[in-house]
């Protein structure tokens, strides 16, 4: 697979691909629902007064562990240390991955499994662990299967949502030589079967993180499909590559954000696996891996830290829910982004990872319709930022100047016209002419001249009204003015 | 009691029989109306684009127009919204201004929060035959909180059949500047709720945003749908003919 490649540009014709590709509708149309009902559900069995409580102690938990993040990460790093684990500090996405290169060619690794890491994708790594001879084998299933298809990730989540059984099945066939193959279950137990072979090679786990305890040095790991424990458990070496942000002071925290993310991403009370790492394999341990090694990574992160009106970003713990009640992703998917974190969140993140400039499509990719905010775990006000970072489009310093000319000229325009009734009544006049020959029965259909045209190409337009609320009132409102009842 | 109109510049352009209702209706309950007429948009448009520097001085018009009123009515859950959260917070680093943006959102209300919520009336003598069903605005829903409101004042009408909508909180695609910025986004977002609106089998669909119910009546007509396009208000203004003035014929289309 191709390194990480930032296609954010494109999002305006990708965007207008994903809706003229059936089979994307399909997906989204079949899939999207039932996350948000059973995310629904869940809050309704837990009761919305105490999801609201967990929610705000949550943001508490993000709050002090994002103010206090330096002191948290050195804890942490001193806790796995002491447990016998190596901690790395790596400062962009790249340093990340030539530690791993490092770790995978000092114990001359060839198979690395691994389990869902989204910040793996930021690195690009399987791509680099490719170049070096490694093979990385992806053993979520839904990433084993855009693996093999070679495409990125289409929902945070769930990364092959887009892919019918019968892409699938196909797909199997094409790289796995297994044919024949229709139902779910048979390829299901045939990539089992395929993994587990994989697993017993592989000289090297990689998995992500969900949460860290500093106090204990421990990195928690959730999976529905028990890969993340083959990946920590039966390799000799286990590598944790962690966003800085993920660590949370205590064990106690960890109880509440395991509240929150099963219920928020799938609907669930508890994933099937949650996995607790607290270092290698000690004397009289069963299992685990000869080395452990954890990655914290800042690749941009500090830039949010930094900043106080995206700040809020880092208390995502990717549960995806903004994703799937987001009018936006539920229409073009995730593919459309361009970048490694689409939907609502994407759109914020994504610009200060990449580059405001190039994402500048992203943070008007919203109708600011809030659902995302509202469905939020961690109430991150999404909105608000998206609209921060509009503002740096067109206000902002010029490198992060992303506007044209036209959109400026229009607002200056616009600026004029409502800055006094004067001067609204005779844009109003102006436009009453304008409009004329456009008008069918007080209707607009057609109109060649944009933003109208951009409008009327899907939707009809209203004409002026005949008269303007100033005028009806001055004609016949005001008058009447009195009230009837003292 | 004496409320200042804050008509908002889409009321004002395209649909003023939205805010001839609201006029007529207040007075119906003996509200005293007046409309400061230097009024224009509340610049919601120009900040939602990113534009703060053109957002600021309507804000600053707003306050100073409208802050010796006792109360301010708005019909739109948006230009509300607006006021009520963004304006004070644009302020929040200006010393004075904030405080008195502050003081005069806090008596600056959407209309069916108005209706229901400070004047505590549910019935407001409307008389309107025909099946509705019920978009909730997505800022009036979620920035304003108002979930029960508008149906309250629905229910209350007499003559009326209230349908619900399907996932009546999905957004309608509109979004202002998005509409455009987006075209089949928005289009695409908007044929969903057109298929829920469809399902319901009424002939009129309400909102508490007129910019919400031009998208909806927009894609109405290019579908060629008969389902007409009202504000709420337009709604609570109509009174049987034995209870008040004989009743006029709708005005035009409504929102559409």
């Amino acid at each position: 697979m191709a390194p990480v490649q930032v296609r954010t540009q494109e999002f305006p014709r990708a965007s207008s691909r994903a809706l003229a590709n059936g089979r994307v509708q399909q997906a989204l149309t079949n899939v999207m629902g039932h996350f948000d009902h059973a995310r629904e559900a869940a809050i309704q069995e837990l009761t919305p007064e105490v999801w609201e409580r967990y929610r705000e102690r949550g943001r508490e938990i993000k709050r002090h562990a994002m103010e206090y993040l330096d002191f948290y990460l050195e804890l942490l790093s001193e806790r796995v240390e002491a447990n016998g684990g190596k901690v790395h500090f790596a400062r962009t996405a790249q340093e990340a991955t030539q530690i791993v290169l490092e770790i995978a060619k000092a114990l001359g690794v060839k198979v690395a499994v691994k389990g869902k890491s989204m910040l793996s994708e930021e690195m690009g790594l399987n791509h680099a662990l490719e170049e070096q001879g490694i093979a990385p084998v992806e053993t979520d299933l839904g990433e084993y299967i855009i693996q093999l298809a070679q495409e990125p990730p289409f929902h945070i989540l769930a990364p092959a949502m887009h892919k019918t059984k019968e892409e699938v099945g196909e797909l199997f066939a094409a790289k796995l030589g297994l044919g024949g193959l229709q139902q779910i279950p048979d390829m299901a137990a045939a990539a089992r079967k395929t993994l587990r072979e994989r697993f017993l090679q592989a000289d090297m786990g990689i998995t992500g993180v969900n949460f860290a305890v500093a106090e204990t040095g421990t990195v928690v790991i959730v999976t529905n499909e028990g890969n993340g424990r083959m990946c920590t458990s039966l390799p000799r070496v286990h590598v944790a590559l962690m966003g800085m942000e993920k660590v949370v002071p205590a064990l106690e925290d960890l109880s509440v954000m395991l509240r929150l993310l099963p219920r928020a991403a799938t609907g669930q009370r508890i994933t099937s696996y949650v996995t607790l790492v607290s270092g290698p394999r000690q004397p009289g341990d069963e299992d685990g891996p000869e080395e452990f090694h954890l990655v914290i990574v800042d690749a941009g992160r500090t830039r949010l830290l930094a900043d106080p009106e995206l700040r809020e970003a880092l208390y995502c713990i990717r549960c995806g829910a903004c994703l799937n009640t987001c009018p936006v992703y539920r229409k073009v998917g995730g593919h459309a982004y361009g970048w490694v974190y689409p939907g609502p969140i994407g759109s914020v993140i994504t610009p200060v990872m990449v580059g405001l400039p190039r994402a500048r499509d992203l943070p008007f990719a919203s109708s600011l319709c809030g659902a995302c905010r509202e469905v939020c775990p961690l109430k991150i006000n999404i909105p608000l930022m998206l609209v921060s970072l509009r503002r740096r489009l067109m206000e902002g310093a010029p490198g992060e100047r992303g506007v044209s000319w036209g959109q400026r000229l229009l607002v200056r325009l616009w600026s004029r016209v409502v800055a006094s009734e004067g001067s609204l009544r005779r844009a109003r006049r102006l436009a009453a002419v304008f409009q004329r020959p456009f008008l069918r029965r007080r209707v607009v259909r057609w109109i060649p001249f944009p933003p109208f045209s951009r409008w009327t190409r899907n939707r009809d337009m209203p004409g002026l009204a005949r008269r303007s609320f100033h005028e009806l009132w001055d004609r016949d409102l005001k008058t009447t003015g009195r009230s009837k009842r003292p | 009691m004496k409320v200042s109109l804050f008509v908002t510049c889409l009321v004002d352009q395209l649909f003023p029989e939205v805010g001839e209702s609201v006029v007529k209706l207040l007075r119906r309950v003996g509200i005293e109306v007046e409309f400061p007429r230097e009024q224009t948009c509340c610049g919601q448009p120009a900040l939602n684009s990113g534009f703060m520097a053109h957002a600021k001085p309507l804000a600053r018009r707003w306050l100073d127009l409208f802050e010796e009123s006792q109360y301010v009515v708005v019909p739109s859950g948006s230009c509300a919204a607006m006021l009520k959260v963004s304006v004070p917070e644009m302020f929040r680093q200006e010393a004075g201004l904030y405080e008195r943006a502050q003081a005069l959102a806090g008596r600056t209300y959407e209309l069916s929060q108005f209706l229901v919520n400070v004047l505590r009336v549910q019935d407001l003598g409307a008389r309107f035959p025909g099946k509705v069903t019920y978009h909730p605005s997505c800022h009036l829903l979620r920035e304003l909180g108002a979930a029960t409101e508008a149906q309250t004042l629905i229910r209350g009408v007499r003559g009326i059949q209230f349908v619900p909508l399907d996932n009546p909180d999905r957004c309608c695609g509109f979004g202002g500047t998005f509409s455009v910025k987006y075209p089949s986004l928005s289009g695409a977002i908007l044929e969903e709720k057109l298929r829920a609106i469809e399902a319901t089998g009424a002939d009129v669909v309400v909102a508490c945003d007129s910019g919400c119910l031009m998208h909806i009546a927009g894609g109405m007509r290019r579908r060629g749908m008969k389902v007409e396009a009202m504000h709420l208000a337009q709604i609570l203004a109509q009174t049987a003919p034995a209870e008040g003035a004989p009743a006029e014929p709708k005005d035009g289309a409504g929102a559409g």
